[in-house]
């Protein structure tokens, strides 16, 4: 049984790693000028972890293999280097590892977190509440007009709380699915009407939490025209699964376009 | 060495079927106890996961008798989004609260830890069966929250608010079942307090002459770290619940924020931080994670260097290695808030030793591995799943490089990677450790053997069962698929709903394969072989008392210990093994 076994453990660890090997099963297409560095990184884990994690399956297996039905008179024998060696090689070889990652890892998070938005950076607010989203551009004038939490009137289609009477709503344009231009930078204003939410688009690499009470921002470029999903990852409430609504990555031309006719239709 | 003789028990004899049975003061029932309610939570976790996976599964499938658990969750015998995730929420609190943290800990240790130190019992028994009792009672609230008003709450076991602050207007379940589930836990953590209280003092203040710490068995060494580890987590979510309760019922604002329109209705909260509420509850909830799986590393080290007929190849390395992964547990909780909202320069300062937990992590699974090379292995029921406890911590721990970094979190975080990762590395792989500890010491616990033909077919149902449901799990999140969905209706994942049916009938195989033990478990209670006092030729002190011990553990006799808990591997009088209460001089010295 122990050599069942020991073969087993080995061919299960094989099987788990073909599917990594082979990309049956992998990301989705990055669409971010961000996204690569998130995406070396997870590279480079998976080699390190997959190779550990065959390395250990198989050691395991194969000791098992020989250690099983060894007789009571076997001799006992000591693993080469004992647990000195085998602590020195966890700390170099896990730490070295670590240091790597945490290193490199930096990079990939200050280009989404730490870098600030450029200048021109187009702002759009996002609102989240159960269980939609909707989206606020700032119209000509590029100012939000404030928010009325009282206001917020959803049968009279009014999401935000807005009160159009005051100069910087006016111009303000509410869209339920998000739209932008390619190749621009994006400034996202995120903001929870009601209980927390989260912002994920996979082709993006870019997944944030809405925070009830505090306004978080991101911001990101999108280099492929297409239609993605956006959905939410914070649990919600019982519509959670069914919160989604798609980003519109159009040119610039066809964005302008868009932006014109949902500004009529307000 | 240390002169500490094992203070005589504060209670004698029980002298009624309700203080032998019911409210018991000796450890070796409050044990039992605690296992006979890990073991009712088990089941009742896996048929609620087996009705979630049938739903993932198979959306529109009749479940027949559905209705009868929930008339509003599932009209037609249809599971509608908010049961599913009113289900889900129940499967995580029980298997994490009342399975993971009670066998493992309460129940092997409640039973162990005294004998393992030559104790006749714990210092506080009334303390112990306090212990008990309050944590069927939280058992009880919580199940409760099933048959009132609009069912269980709907906001996962880590009950992030708002959501779960706020009431009834969140949705079904959030009005008074959040309130039960708050209530449960908070009482839940009375109980911990109170059993961590009792295995510190066991540890330090109730060793037997010549017991010193180093002579300790591994396992006695974990459920002490464990201890530690429960006495600071469980203080800090105790009163989070009462917070969160007093936000339901005193119109306090302690996790909600002025401003939520929730259905239409401004909220008359303000002032609370919902961030605050994710800081309690992972404070608690990643030391957690090793409260789960820490006095598994000891079980299972205990059960392989008995049938590895050696010890490990370095006793105080993995003591180190134990009490560094809970020192470090504190520092490491805030990944799980990588994209939360929270400042990110906290995510990189919590993402560093979170990278380094690996490394007293990779230590302990190198001595094992290690300590298997050249060793005399007896293949058993217990040491079989003491080995897969080894594959599945490895399998379910590399994914944990993952999950360490900000960066690649933002792809990760809250997809079925996550569910792959927590799943193996502390659920199964603790559920491993805790039926190596089952076959191992149920000859102690009961006078009688289990069998082991069947031990070994639950094993490999097991072993294949939890690959095949939980290793996907990590392809499905490396695609994007999020996790917490009643249905899957994005767009992107209807390709890969095939891999969600796989891991449906696998789940539910496995599931099945649980009830071989189930069955072992209460058959051999009764009608399984008289267990010889110490059948696997075991060296600690339980292995020298009776099988099942007496009430007062040892007879009446002080034990001296001469060795340290391994004496393994050697020629002796008994065989190749020296026992702690042997005055014969060892090989070694030890």
């Amino acid at each position: 049984m122990a050599k069942l076994f020991a073969v087993t453990i080995i061919l299960i660890a094989i099987a788990s790693a073909v599917p990594i090997v082979r990309g049956t099963w992998t990301q989705p297409v990055d669409i971010s000028t961000h996204g690569h560095s998130i995406d070396e990184q997870f590279h480079e884990t998976m080699w390190e972890a997959g190779l550990a994690f065959l390395a250990a399956q198989i050691v395991l297996g194969l000791f098992i293999w020989t250690s099983a039905g060894r007789g009571p008179d076997a001799q006992i024998k000591r693993f080469p280097g004992g647990a000195t060696g085998l602590v020195l090689a966890a700390v170099f070889l896990v730490g070295t590892e670590v240091i790597a990652l945490g290193i490199f890892g930096v990079n990939a998070w200050a280009q989404v977190y730490f870098a600030p938005p450029g200048p021109d950076a187009m702002p759009i607010q996002v609102q989240a509440g159960q269980f939609a989203f909707y989206f606020r551009y700032p119209g000509p004038d590029g100012k939000f007009g404030p928010i009325h939490p009282d206001k917020i009137d959803e049968a009279n289609l009014n999401f935000f709380g807005l009160d159009y009477d005051e100069p910087a709503t006016k111009d303000d344009i509410v869209t339920a699915e998000m739209a932008i231009p390619v190749n621009r930078e994006i400034h996202l204003l995120m903001h929870s009407k009601d209980l927390g939410h989260s912002f994920y688009v996979r082709e993006l690499r870019v997944q944030q939490d809405f925070v009830p009470g505090l306004d978080v921002s991101l911001h990101f470029t999108a280099t492929k025209v297409g239609r993605y999903e956006i959905v939410c990852t914070q649990l919600c409430g019982l519509g959670h699964y069914n919160m989604k609504t798609y980003l519109e990555v159009m040119s610039q031309q066809d964005f302008d376009g868009w932006l014109k006719k949902e500004a009529a239709m307000q | 060495m240390h002169d500490v003789s094992a203070p005589a028990v504060h209670h004698g004899p029980p002298q009624s079927f309700i203080s032998k049975y019911v409210f018991s003061l000796d450890h070796k029932v409050i044990g039992k106890q605690y296992y006979a309610l890990a073991l009712v939570a088990v089941f009742t976790g896996m048929v609620l996961s087996w009705l979630m996976r049938l739903h993932l599964g198979y959306p529109d499938l009749k479940i027949p008798g559905l209705h009868l658990l929930s008339k509003i969750g599932a009209p037609g015998d249809v599971m509608t989004p908010e049961y599913y995730l009113q289900l889900m929420t129940m499967h995580g609190t029980i298997m994490v609260f009342f399975v993971l943290t009670t066998a493992p800990f309460a129940a092997f240790g409640n039973f162990f830890l005294p004998i393992q130190v030559g104790a006749e019992d714990m210092p506080f028994p009334r303390f112990n069966m306090m212990s008990f009792w309050v944590t069927f009672v939280a058992f009880l609230v919580l199940i409760a929250a099933f048959f009132v008003g609009d069912g269980p709450p709907l906001s996962g076991w880590t009950a992030y608010a708002p959501l779960s602050a706020v009431g009834a207007v969140a949705g079904p379940g959030q009005g008074l079942g959040q309130i039960l589930w708050a209530a449960s836990i908070g009482i839940f953590c009375i109980g911990q307090l109170l059993g961590s209280l009792n295995f510190i003092t066991t540890t330090l203040d109730m060793r037997t002459k010549g017991m010193s710490l180093m002579r300790l068995p591994l396992s006695a060494w974990a459920w002490f770290i464990t201890s530690c580890m429960g006495l600071t987590a469980f203080a800090v979510l105790m009163p989070a619940c009462i917070l969160l309760i007093l936000d339901h019922v005193a119109g306090t604002s302690f996790f909600i924020p002025s401003g939520l329109v929730i259905n239409d209705q401004l909220q008359p909260h303000s002032g609370g931080s919902t961030l605050l509420w994710q800081h309690l509850f992972w404070f608690f909830g990643h030391p957690e994670v090793y409260i789960a799986i820490v006095p598994g590393m000891g079980i299972v080290s205990h059960v392989l260097i008995t049938n590895m007929r050696r010890p490990l190849l370095s006793y105080k390395v993995m003591i180190a290695s134990m009490t560094s992964i809970a020192f470090l547990s504190y520092m490491v909780y805030g990944h799980h808030m990588f994209v939360s909202g929270m400042n990110p320069t906290s995510s990189l300062v919590f993402s560093f030793p979170t990278l380094v937990i690996t490394i007293p992590a990779t230590i302990i699974t190198l001595i094992w591995i290690g300590s298997l090379y050249g060793s005399r292995l007896r293949i058993n029921a217990a040491s079989l799943f003491a080995l897969g406890f080894i594959s599945m911590f490895v399998a379910g721990g590399v994914s944990g490089f993952f999950l360490a970094q900000p960066s690649i979190d933002i792809m990760l975080h809250a997809t079925y990677f996550v569910v792959g990762h927590f799943h193996l590395v502390m659920a199964v792989a603790a559920i491993f450790g805790i039926f190596a500890g089952t076959y191992f010491w149920f000859p102690k616990m009961t006078g009688r053997m289990m069998n082991e033909t069947l031990g070994k077919i639950h094993f490999w149902f097991s072993f294949v069962g939890a690959y095949c449901i939980f290793m996907p799990f990590h392809y499905l999140g490396i695609m994007g698929n999020v996790r917490r969905y009643a249905q899957f209706v994005d767009d992107y994942m209807q390709p890969v709903l095939g891999v969600h049916k796989f891991i449906t009938i696998a789940a539910l195989t496995t599931g099945a394969a649980q009830l071989i033990f189930l069955y072992n478990l209460i058959y051999s209670r009764f009608w399984g072989a008289k267990a010889p006092d110490n059948p696997w030729e075991g060296t600690s002190l339980e292995w020298s008392t009776t099988s099942p011990p007496p009430w007062d553990n040892f007879g009446g006799k002080h034990l001296v210990v001469h060795h340290d808990p391994y004496q393994y591997g050697m020629k002796s009088s008994t065989g190749d093994y020296i026992m702690q209460t042997s005055p014969e001089p060892s090989p070694t010295g030890e």
